[in-house]
């Protein structure tokens, strides 16, 4: 098989596997919310809605129908597209439709659209920081190992992980932002309006976020060179005379890649469901907020489609890391 | 001129451990010197203190190493890096490691070069290819573009060799070169190095466990043991006269192909019933075994009929991904075959009714002289046969270093079910007669030898009370001395205990030395199947002809004759 064709039939078999688990997903959320307790239309109507109003958001929302007809309803709406009764009349939500808010009346699928800029702003940008932080300390505490200057970057970057996010990106915003003036405080512009005002005013969030994790990247990447170096082909260089920055920056680093890879993929995927923490300490209005808005006030359609789409980008994550892979290591065949 | 001088050299690690124990060695130049010792005798220790590679690892360096005119222990950085590939090159033992997994061969070259030479990027890619060629890589120009996997064995040694050649040096060290390939593929090593030297005229000081290897390659022979040297002088005449007892030892202990097996104890069995062959406990009609389906399926094994009788010892020998590992695994029922039926026999012991031990699986065995389905799936339905036990190759790695040893031993009796004081006192008594100590049942592996752990391999295998025993190289991981011992050992209990032996190894010599009959593999089907007087004495087969015309002689003159034999071959 030619590369092109096996990486067709890779991404093939990946897709299908994300299919399956993604309606695997939704059936578990669906059977979760159906037996969990409380009045979904007591509480979607409000406190002071008389019985016969509660009954009718009811009878609205559909929620005195068998799960199974909820669930036809739902898995329509994706591939099909479905109509929608707003009380006032019939809304028509274009497939892949993930339903209708019960709070809001918004479509699910717009509201993601809404604010998966925002979320993903935050993510691949933090990643980026952590790769160059965590990745760059690694590298030198491979290379100065057993040195002052490697303990002291060691003790950073345990202090970095050792602090919740809300009290270093507080503190920074307090100094950073707030004494020193440096940097504004966290908003979200649109990278299509701006790019250079996006990247400014999302840059704290990106370094907070990053401090916290480069460690954990940096302690990998260190290990995994460590490892490297003890390995027979870097005798070998050593006793061909070539140089310890040679052999730390191409060989050794080398052995750090795939591992960071794979730590990388999973840790933007989750961050896709949204970094709900740091989302409502810099006031940015991504997915992680109105997650969790969603499932303080039952409104199913919302939380189902979330974790959809976090499933979904877990599941890219880790088949572009897999293709990855197999680009930084030829040994590695993707099946 | 001297190329390397070595005074009064120590090495100590840091644990106290002193490798090398005052030890002095000249090279002239041009000149090969072969260092032989078994494991830990400190002969790698004195390799790399050459190339000053102990500097930085905590290790204590006493004595003075001058190579190709530079004080290596007095060398600043800069002055050993120069030394080091530029005027003194090193190939290492595994040549798969000894690369770089993610760049491409010929990178790795050229980047050696570019240190020493300062050439620009595409002249240094052009002296990969250069040498890659010259040490008889095929299509050296698209091959310096494959990483090391993409490589043989061979070739990765050969790639190696090419990466020493790249600067030119003076001196090769040679730090076990080809123990970890095959026979022939070592031959073909060894007669590169002998040619590389004839052009240039380098040095090579070569590091090697292997006697027969050391007479292929070197002029000068250095016996080593305990960080000291025992004994030194021309190959022909240590190897043919030893003066030092331990040199004799040593000598003794190494099994030959081309001379009288001396002292063979495990074939001695045979003399309880000479020419009267036991009855047959195992049969192997027709197996084959595949790995993997489709087009990408892999026939390990294909039509493999033997048989293996009472008191035997069936000797299998082939070289790595002959299939012998696969076959050796199917008799013991650890792998079921793909076709092919397995018949076990005589489990009453001598004189035992033929067919008694009855077919394994649904296929049915239609007795002798009976009708065989080849093809037949044999199932073996999860049942494994007690009487057929292995013997594993690394006593290392199949004993779990979390249990004690006696413990590992008593697992087939536990598993049956038996009292604990019964099982202690039985691994008790097997642990004697394996020579071991009662009392060490209680300790772990890494207290042990390799070659006590192997015992310790053998009494389990001896725990169920096995009719067979299969063993899978259970020497090759060992010392020759070691080595000696262990098949000693192994031909006690077979005429102690009737047992019948199937030993698979790749080591020719060590298979004739054990058996009574031997099937030579290759590509999962046997070429070869006979006495061992036959097989050795005048093979049929051509494969099994250059099978034993690649064995290391001990004899440097026939070394060279047969050397030029396989010139000439090579050449017509």
């Amino acid at each position: 098989m030619t590369g092109l064709t096996r990486l067709s039939a890779f991404l093939l078999r990946r897709f299908l596997g994300a299919l399956s688990t993604l309606l695997a997903l939704s059936v578990i959320i669906y059977v979760v919310f159906y037996v969990a307790p409380g009045d979904v239309a007591q509480i979607t109507c409000g406190p002071r809605c008389s019985p016969a109003q509660v009954q009718q958001v009811a009878e609205q929302l559909r929620l005195d129908d068998p799960l199974y007809v909820r669930y036809w309803d739902f898995l329509q709406g994706v591939f099909a597209g479905h109509d929608y009764s707003t009380g006032t009349g019939v809304e028509h939500c274009e497939a892949p439709c993930l339903g209708v808010s019960y709070q809001s009346d918004q479509q699910v699928t717009a509201l993601i659209v809404a604010k998966l800029p925002i979320t993903a702003s935050l993510a691949l940008g933090a990643m980026a920081m952590w790769l160059i932080l965590g990745v760059g300390t690694g590298v030198l505490s491979a290379w100065r190992r057993g040195r002052i200057s490697e303990r002291v970057l060691t003790a950073v970057t345990l202090a970095g992980t050792a602090t919740p996010v809300f009290v270093i990106g507080l503190l920074l915003m307090i100094v950073v932002c707030g004494q020193l003036q440096w940097l504004p405080f966290p908003q979200y512009t649109d990278f299509g309006d701006d790019p250079a005002q996006w990247a400014w005013n999302l840059l704290l969030p990106w370094l907070s976020l990053a401090l916290i994790e480069a460690a954990k990247y940096a302690r990998l990447t260190r290990s995994s060179m460590l490892e490297t170096l003890a390995d027979d082909h870097v005798r070998t260089f050593r006793a061909y005379g070539v140089g310890e920055r040679s052999i730390i920056g191409k060989h050794a680093l080398r052995g750090a890649v795939a591992p960071v890879i794979a730590l990388t993929a999973n840790d933007v995927g989750s961050m896709f469901g949204g970094a709900v923490l740091s989302e409502t300490l810099f006031g940015l209005p991504g997915l992680g907020r109105e997650l969790v808005h969603a499932v303080k006030v039952v409104d199913l359609p919302v939380v189902v489609g979330l974790v959809m789409v976090t499933g979904f980008f877990v599941v890219l994550a880790n088949a572009v890391a897999d293709v990855l892979y197999a680009v930084a290591d030829r040994r590695v065949v993707l099946s | 001129m001297t190329l390397v001088q070595v005074t009064d050299l120590s090495v100590e690690f840091g644990s106290g451990v002193r490798a090398v124990d005052g030890l002095s060695l000249t090279l002239e130049e041009g000149g090969a010197l072969a260092l032989v010792g078994e494991s830990g005798s400190g002969k790698s220790t004195v390799a790399s203190a050459l190339l000053g590679l102990h500097r930085g690892t905590g290790a204590r360096v006493d004595g003075s190493v001058r190579v190709a005119g530079i004080d290596v222990q007095k060398a600043s950085e800069a002055e050993l890096r120069r030394l080091r590939g530029g005027k003194a090159a090193m190939v290492f033992q595994d040549p798969l490691s000894s690369l770089d997994p993610y760049y491409a061969v010929g990178d790795q070259i050229a980047e050696v070069h570019r240190v020493h030479t300062g050439a620009s990027r595409r002249a240094a890619r052009a002296r990969a290819v250069d040498v890659l060629d010259r040490v008889g890589i095929p299509d050296a120009v698209r091959r310096s573009r494959s990483r090391p996997h993409e490589f043989s064995g061979g070739m990765r040694q050969r790639a190696l060799i090419a990466m020493a050649l790249a600067c030119e040096p003076a001196l090769l060290i040679a730090d076990e070169p080809t123990t970890a390939l095959d026979v022939t593929v070592q031959a073909q090593i060894l007669d590169l190095l002998h040619t590389l030297r004839e052009e240039t005229g380098m040095g090579l000081l070569l590091v090697t466990h292997d006697v027969g290897v050391a007479a292929e390659s070197a002029e000068q022979v250095l016996v080593m043991r305990g960080g000291r040297a025992v004994e030194r002088g021309a190959v022909r005449d240590v190897l043919a006269a030893p003066r030092e007892p331990y040199t004799r030892e040593l000598l003794g202990a190494v099994p030959r192909v081309d001379a009288p097996v001396a002292v063979a104890p495990a074939r001695a069995v045979k003399g309880a019933g000479e020419g009267v062959p036991g009855p047959v406990v195992l049969e192997a009609v027709g197996l084959r075994r595949e790995f993997g389906r489709g087009k990408r399926a892999v026939t390990a094994v294909d039509d493999v009929s033997l048989t293996v009788r009472r008191g035997e010892t069936l000797g299998i020998v082939g070289e790595s991904g002959s299939g012998k590992t696969t076959l050796g695994r199917m008799l013991v029922g650890l792998l079921e075959p793909s076709a092919g039926l397995l018949r076990h026999g005589g489990a009453e012991g001598p004189g035992g009714a033929e067919g008694s031990g009855g077919a394994v699986g649904s296929g049915g065995w239609a007795g002798p002289g009976g009708r065989v389905d080849l093809g037949d799936r044999v199932g073996l339905g999860g049942r494994v046969d007690p009487g057929v036990q292995m013997v594993f190759q690394d006593p290392v790695s199949s004993l779990n270093p979390r249990r004690s040893i006696g413990e590992s031993v008593a697992d087939p009796l536990r598993a049956r079910g038996e009292s604990d004081a019964f099982v202690r006192g039985r691994v008790r008594e097997l642990l004697e007669r394996v020579g071991l100590e009662p009392a060490y049942y209680d300790r772990y592996p890494h207290e042990f030898s390799g070659g006590q752990r192997q015992r310790v391999g053998i009494a389990r295998a001896l725990a169920a009370e096995p009719r067979i025993i299969v063993c899978d190289e259970p020497v090759s991981a060992l010392d020759v001395t070691t080595q000696a011992q262990v098949v000693g050992l192994l031909g006690r209990l077979q005429r102690e205990l009737g047992l019948a032996l199937v030993f698979i190894a790749h080591d020719l010599a060590v298979v004739r030395q054990v058996s009574d009959r031997v099937a030579v593999m290759r590509r999962g089907r046997i070429v070869e199947y006979g006495t061992v007087d036959q097989v050795y004495g005048s093979p049929r087969d051509p494969y099994t002809r250059r099978l034993l015309a690649a064995v290391p002689s001990l004899d440097p003159e026939a070394a060279a004759r047969r050397r030029e034999a396989r010139r000439e071959l090579a050449a017509a």
